[in-house]
């Protein structure tokens, strides 16, 4: 048989595909192994979190040790829903802030033509390669020096700057027809109400992709709450979380430590598979040239 | 998106012909054109943020990398003196966290990346509701980090005879007593180098699929006239050339990934990791920013950190970059702002 070519994204279902999800099937089942364990672990009764030989599923699926986190955080000086609200408001925050920030410096790089222009992109571009962790220390000096520690914002600023996240929204917004803005100036539009009415509707999907990347660094950030807030009731969820994993080390800790595992992945997860359709859309725009 | 194009477009003549007339809107225009101070209005708040908390804690790092600052008195000047000390006189960073970091990399980073490539382009191969599923497994490890990792691999890898993995090879009759994995020196640094390949399929995987995705169809049939046989040829020839920008993305997310990722190893088994065993440059700076307060050493360190990041990433540009004009036509071409 000739070769056909272009069997890349097939429409449907043939058999040369058996071959490759044979290949990877195998790889496939080794990654979501650790994820199945988890959703399993969280449901399991106290005797089969400590059954010998260990299980892998489940048998009698509880809520146990979810009421059980509940009730050890009722105990504790800071109720749990404190933390929930902490991580709730810093999350959206963040969110707001940056998604905000982030589009339109997008637009401005992608569609404005200013002074200084090409050298913003460069440096953003560079900072792309920036490793956060490495300059904690003075990050945190300017937080101290700002007044920032033990304030809400101590959890926000530090991570509104996402020079991926504007990267990819950049690489979006240049794709919008100069010609479609040209008719807005036409019409009278000022840059604010272009940026408005005519980017911002056009790069739903960036701005999706944008806001994946900025959930998924605020809400497993436990830099932010172990660093620059002293105070406990500041704290966020995510660090509360982490503490109880490590701390616990004990028997009743376990099954805690595994609900609350799930409980800070499935909404990184539910989110996903929600924009994802979004994210595979700004990611062909994802290249750097 | 089209709606409006088609709306505008018979407008755009009579409008061009009114402007010259108009001296206040051919003024904006102009404007728009050269050099418009409004874009420092929209970029403003973001440089400033950016200039804040990225720019200058950089800069600040490269200050004090040359003092003695124990984060309570000021810092006192001395030179180059971290970084003789650190090439010359750090045996634990020579001794472990040098070749921890480039085993890692090289097997966490271009191992990674070159296993996102394949699982990428073989997932293209695949019909959309497969692919999709596929792919949603293979991303959702680089979601788990922090608590969630901690509690299941310290399971799964549990010294005694309930941990899973001892309970598997004891099933299986390949050790007969359980291994502890997490304290010994010879297992510490393969296991945070798996659990780093399987949270390596991050933004960059999804790049690549969304790269390969994305190439001109016609060029497929194209070269399969020309006598293209075989899917790998396809690959080598048609996909890979085309999909460069992504490549060159995924790399330097797989760069940064490979560099950055010191949480495995300490929340794992902690820092200092047992006989220094999986210690990490990340580990090393916290070790001593955090642990010793000795934090100009550890901004000299920081800085060598950045500046091998930087320096892979202008290898991985040096050799995915397009070096060819912009293209015409084409998805490229299109994408391309010729400025």
């Amino acid at each position: 048989m000739a070769y056909k070519g272009k069997r890349i994204n097939p429409r449907k279902f043939e058999r040369g595909q058996i071959k490759i999800l044979l290949i990877i099937l195998p790889l496939v089942i080794f990654m979501a192994m650790p994820i199945i364990f988890i959703i399993n672990h969280a449901f399991k009764p106290m005797e089969e979190l400590f059954a010998f030989p260990p299980t892998f599923f489940v048998r009698n699926a509880t809520m146990e040790n979810f009421t059980k986190l509940m009730k050890f955080s009722r105990t504790s000086s800071i109720p749990l829903s404190r933390y929930v609200f902490n991580s709730v408001a810093v999350t959206a925050l963040t969110m707001g802030l940056a998604l905000l920030l982030t589009t339109m410096a997008a637009f401005a790089l992608a569609k404005i033509k200013f002074k200084g222009r090409n050298m913003l992109v460069n440096i953003n571009q560079v900072a792309i390669m920036f490793v956060g962790t490495a300059v904690l220390i003075p990050r945190y000096l300017v937080i101290c020096e700002l007044g920032l520690i033990d304030s809400i914002l101590a959890h926000v600023l530090p991570l509104v700057a996402v020079p991926v996240a504007l990267f990819l929204v950049k690489q979006f917004v240049e794709q919008v027809p100069d010609s479609l803005l040209e008719a807005a100036y036409m019409d009278g539009a000022t840059d604010f109400q272009v940026y408005r009415k005519v980017i911002l509707p056009m790069i739903k999907p960036a701005v999706a992709t944008a806001s994946i990347l900025v959930f998924q660094q605020v809400w497993t950030n436990t830099e932010t709450s172990n660093y620059f807030i002293n105070e406990d009731g500041m704290k966020t969820l995510t660090f509360y979380m982490n503490s109880l994993a490590n701390a616990n080390n004990t028997v009743a800790g376990q099954g805690m430590a595994a609900a609350a595992s799930l409980i800070m992945f499935l909404p990184n997860l539910i989110l996903f598979i929600i924009l994802q359709r979004s994210v595979m859309n700004t990611m062909a725009s994802s290249g750097i040239k | 998106m089209s709606k409006s194009k088609l709306k505008t477009k018979p407008e755009q003549t009579p409008d061009a012909a009114a402007e010259v007339k108009k001296p206040k809107k051919r003024r904006n225009k102009i404007s728009r054109r050269e050099n418009n101070w409004h874009g420092w209005l929209f970029v403003g708040p973001y440089a400033v943020i950016f200039t804040i908390f990225i720019l200058v804690p950089v800069v600040l790092a490269a200050f004090l990398s040359f003092t003695n600052f124990n984060a309570i008195e000021m810092p006192d000047w001395v030179g180059f003196l971290n970084y003789i000390t650190l090439l010359t006189n750090d045996d634990v960073f020579m001794k472990y966290v040098l070749p921890n970091t480039v085993v890692y990399a090289v097997i966490v980073g271009v191992g990674g990346y070159i296993l996102s490539f394949i699982l990428a382009w073989a997932l293209c191969n695949l019909s959309s509701v497969p692919r999709t599923i596929c792919a949603l497994i293979l991303y959702s490890p680089s979601m788990t980090t922090g608590v969630a990792m901690t509690v299941l691999w310290k399971v799964i890898f549990s010294g005694d005879q309930s941990g899973l993995l001892n309970s598997w090879l004891m099933e299986l009759g390949i050790i007969t007593e359980p291994i502890i994995w997490l304290t010994s020196a010879d297992y510490v640094l393969p296991i945070v180098i798996i659990i780093g390949l399987w949270s390596s399929m991050g933004i960059g995987f999804l790049s690549m699929i969304a790269g390969i995705l994305n190439t001109d169809e016609t060029l497929y049939e194209a070269s399969s006239i020309d006598g293209i046989s075989n899917r790998f040829q396809e690959m080598i020839y048609i996909t890979i050339p085309q999909m460069k920008p992504q490549m060159l993305f995924a790399a330097v997310m797989a760069i940064v990934g490979a560099f950055q990722n010191g949480v495995i190893s300490s929340m794992l088994v902690g820092n200092p990791s047992p006989g220094y065993a999986s210690q990490l440059i990340v580990n090393h700076i916290e070790d001593y920013g955090f642990l010793r307060y000795e934090m100009g050493y550890a901004a000299a360190v920081s800085v060598v950190l950045l500046l091998i990041v930087q320096l892979f990433s202008k290898g991985a540009n040096a050799i995915l970059a397009d070096k060819e004009p912009v293209r015409k036509g084409g998805k490229h071409g299109v994408q391309r702002k010729a400025d």
